[in-house]
């Protein structure tokens, strides 16, 4: 037998991977399958494996050059084209370009005879020049156990499968061998003693009615691997297996606000609203206004030239259109600018997968800025809690790392502690905004508080708001006595506050008028002592100069009387010094 | 007895396909290189159809190694493998025929139709 062996499976540091350009196995298995070796797909009739195996060989020709041997044995080749042509590939063309060459074994037990000793040569021909006659670096084998079903004499054919197995590794080609599950080992017929270095196990399960397959990687020699169960779907592009675990932690983050699109709610968020690229949280009984903030938030984004994508999962779009339109929010403009998208699907259309699936393909597509799900909890109760918590995960890891900020919207069941139902939600939540209802006074108000804001400075009130015709306010608090007050408490409070007010002012006015008043008594009697002064001193000056004359006539009477009786001159001089010092004064 | 070698098998195939013996046996034994099982399974059927090829049936030998081609196109899977074409139905034998009791059973009921022919 001939045997061209280029041994491609260099000796290493690490092992050659081959990757299969299947979204999601890539990262699971660290690069791909084992470059040069058999890698064997076990799993369950309707799991996918044939799927599997044909997306690896289109792949493997489509982006990487990789021609590929389809060897299958239970579909011929046009059965084999119609089934992958629903998941949009065009095996006929590639064929026909000699990218894959399909070989269809057909065994049929009741034609064959058996006598005597034989071996598989004529399968290992075949394969060989199929290989051979396209250059072909990937293999599939689907499924070989159907051989145990045309064949007889299992010693016979077990060491034909083990020298299968070398050959091919010597060969040096990738190659997918499926197999069916067996009852207590991975397959039937136990192939996974002789595949070593690679078992993949798919498995279909019905959990609550909903059908979820998921894919295992058992065992890969040489290499580290993710080894727990992770779901995976057929979509109409292929299959796609959800990691949990491909993203990490290390996405970039960013310290750009935007605004909420309700101004008093960015004051209360430091002034400037949310990060980018955060993961926020509104949680709140039913009627709480939910859906209106999370509007509200897609019409901000819609202002800054930004897409938003909201995933409604309780109501039509048009139902939401016409409900925001009441309180003068108008989406359809930011429809038709294409900035806003809607993508609504009852929780219950498919599994868990399915949906985050479709949400990832959506948000590929549309590439938006925001992204609304509006509400999470519908989702979630698709599965169980730790299904719910894993996807809420993916998604938030998925956003985070292309920058994306999201809000969930979230429903609390009345009776049930908050902080307690969301607890496996809220620690992957970088804001928690918590909306309520008040009752009391026979009514019932809506009040929401900040009850966490990673990284930001945040009110720390229980703030009330209003839903009116132009949309949501915020309004200012009122502590009474027992608390925050709301609706006509508040108003009583605020009617209240506004009376002591104008009180306090008219006090203020009052007093104001009292020493006005005052003042003018002062003056006027400051003016009236001034004038009895003013009089008093005229008088005086009037008295002083009746004074000075009457002496200068005294004086000069009596000069002239001393003249006349011959006085002494002495005499004369003092009233003259007396009348002088009173005219000073 | 006639033997046909590999390289002329093909033209011998269509030939007998093209004009369909009556009654005549057309079997094609598939043996993978010049192996002492090819070589006994080559020697068995000759000793086993010796009286039905003596009549003008026709046995063509088949080197896969030589015509990798004809392997896929006649689905051979095992090698030896001896497809007897005619008379219908089809009938596949593999092994190195050191058992022949079911190809003797096969040729006997054979060849009872066509005496009863």
């Amino acid at each position: 037998m001939k045997k061209s062996a280029p041994k491609s499976a260099s000796p290493g540091l690490l092992l050659p991977k081959c990757p299969t350009g299947i979204q999601g196995l890539d990262e699971i298995t660290g690069g791909g399958l084992p470059r040069g070796r058999p890698t064997l797909v076990c799993g369950g009739a309707g799991c996918g494996k044939t799927l599997l195996a044909a997306e690896f060989l289109v792949r493997g020709a489509t982006q990487f050059g990789e021609p590929g041997v389809f060897m299958a044995f239970e579909e011929t080749e046009a059965e084999l084209e119609a089934n992958v042509a629903s998941l949009g590939f065009n095996l006929k063309g590639l064929v026909g370009r000699r990218k894959i060459l399909i070989d269809y074994v057909h065994i049929e037990p009741g034609e064959i005879h058996e006598s005597g000793e034989y071996d598989l040569e004529g399968l290992f021909v075949r394969l060989n020049h199929a290989i051979d006659s396209i250059g072909a670096k990937r293999v599939v084998l689907d499924t070989l156990e159907a051989l145990f079903a045309g064949l007889r004499n299992e010693s016979i054919l077990r060491a034909e499968l083990r020298r299968l197995f070398r050959w091919l590794k010597d060969k040096g080609v990738t190659a997918v061998i499926t197999a069916e599950r067996g009852r207590e080992s991975l397959t039937r017929h136990g192939l996974e003693e002789y595949v070593s270095d690679c078992v993949i196990l798919l498995d279909h399960r019905v959990n609550d009615q909903i059908a979820t397959r998921h894919l295992r990687v058992v065992k890969y020699r040489g290499a580290l691997h993710g080894t727990n169960e992770f779901p995976f779907l057929i979509g109409d592009d292929g299959l796609s297996v959800l990691p949990i675990t491909s993203l990490g932690l290390n996405h970039k983050v960013s310290s750009e606000r935007i605004a909420t699109g309700i101004p008093r709610l960015d004051a209360m968020l430091g002034g400037r609203g949310f990060f980018r690229g955060s993961s926020i949280l509104l949680t709140g009984t039913a009627g709480t206004g939910k859906t209106i903030i999370a509007s509200n938030f897609a019409q901000a984004a819609a202002k800054r030239g930004e897409r938003t994508l909201f995933f409604s999962f309780e109501e039509s779009p048009n139902q939401i259109i016409r409900n925001m339109h009441s309180i003068g929010l108008r989406l359809e403009p930011l429809m038709k600018r294409g900035l806003l998208r809607f993508h609504s699907a009852r929780p219950s259309l498919y599994g868990l997968e399915m949906h985050l699936a479709t949400m990832f393909k959506e948000i590929a597509a549309f590439q938006p800025h925001v992204v609304i799900v509006d509400p999470i909890t519908s989702l979630m109760d698709l599965g169980t809690h730790s299904e719910g918590k894993g996807m809420v995960t993916r998604l938030i890891d998925y956003l985070k790392a292309g920058q994306v900020t999201t809000l969930f919207t979230s429903l609390t069941q009345g009776g049930h502690a908050l902080q307690q139902s969301e607890a496996g939600m809220s620690s992957l939540m970088d804001s928690w905004i918590l909306l309520q209802d008040f009752e009391g006074n026979g009514e019932r108000n809506r009040v929401l508080y900040v009850l966490k804001a990673r990284g930001m400075a945040h009110s720390n009130q229980i703030r009330e708001f209003l839903i009116s015709d132009h949309g949501i306010d915020v309004v200012d608090a009122y502590i009474g006595p027992s608390g925050v007050l709301t609706g006509s408490a508040r108003a009583a409070q605020s009617s209240l506050e506004k009376a002591a007010e104008l009180a306090t002012q008219q006090e203020a006015a009052r007093l104001k008028r009292e020493v006005e008043r005052k003042r003018a008594a002062i003056e006027r009697q400051i003016s009236g002592l001034r004038s009895d002064y003013e009089s008093e001193s005229a008088e005086l000056r009037r008295i002083a100069e009746q004074v000075g004359t009457s002496t200068q006539m005294l004086t000069t009477e009596q000069a002239e009387s001393g003249r006349l009786r011959q006085a002494d001159a002495k005499v004369a001089t003092r009233p003259r010094g007396r009348s002088g010092l009173r005219r000073k004064s | 007895m006639k033997t046909t070698k590999s390289t002329r098998a093909t033209k011998a195939a269509k030939s007998s396909r093209a004009r369909p013996l009556q009654g005549k046996y057309l079997l094609r034994l598939f043996v993978a290189g010049a192996t002492a099982r090819s070589r006994q399974a080559v020697l068995r059927v000759r000793q086993l159809c010796e009286a039905e090829l003596d009549r003008g049936g026709i046995l063509e030998v088949i080197d896969i190694y030589q015509q990798p081609e004809l392997a896929r196109a006649n689905q051979i899977v095992a090698t030896p493998t001896l497809i007897m074409e005619f008379p219908r139905p089809v009938r596949r034998f593999i092994g190195s025929l050191a058992n022949t009791t079911g190809l003797s059973v096969e040729l006997a009921v054979s060849a009872k139709r066509r005496i009863a022919l």
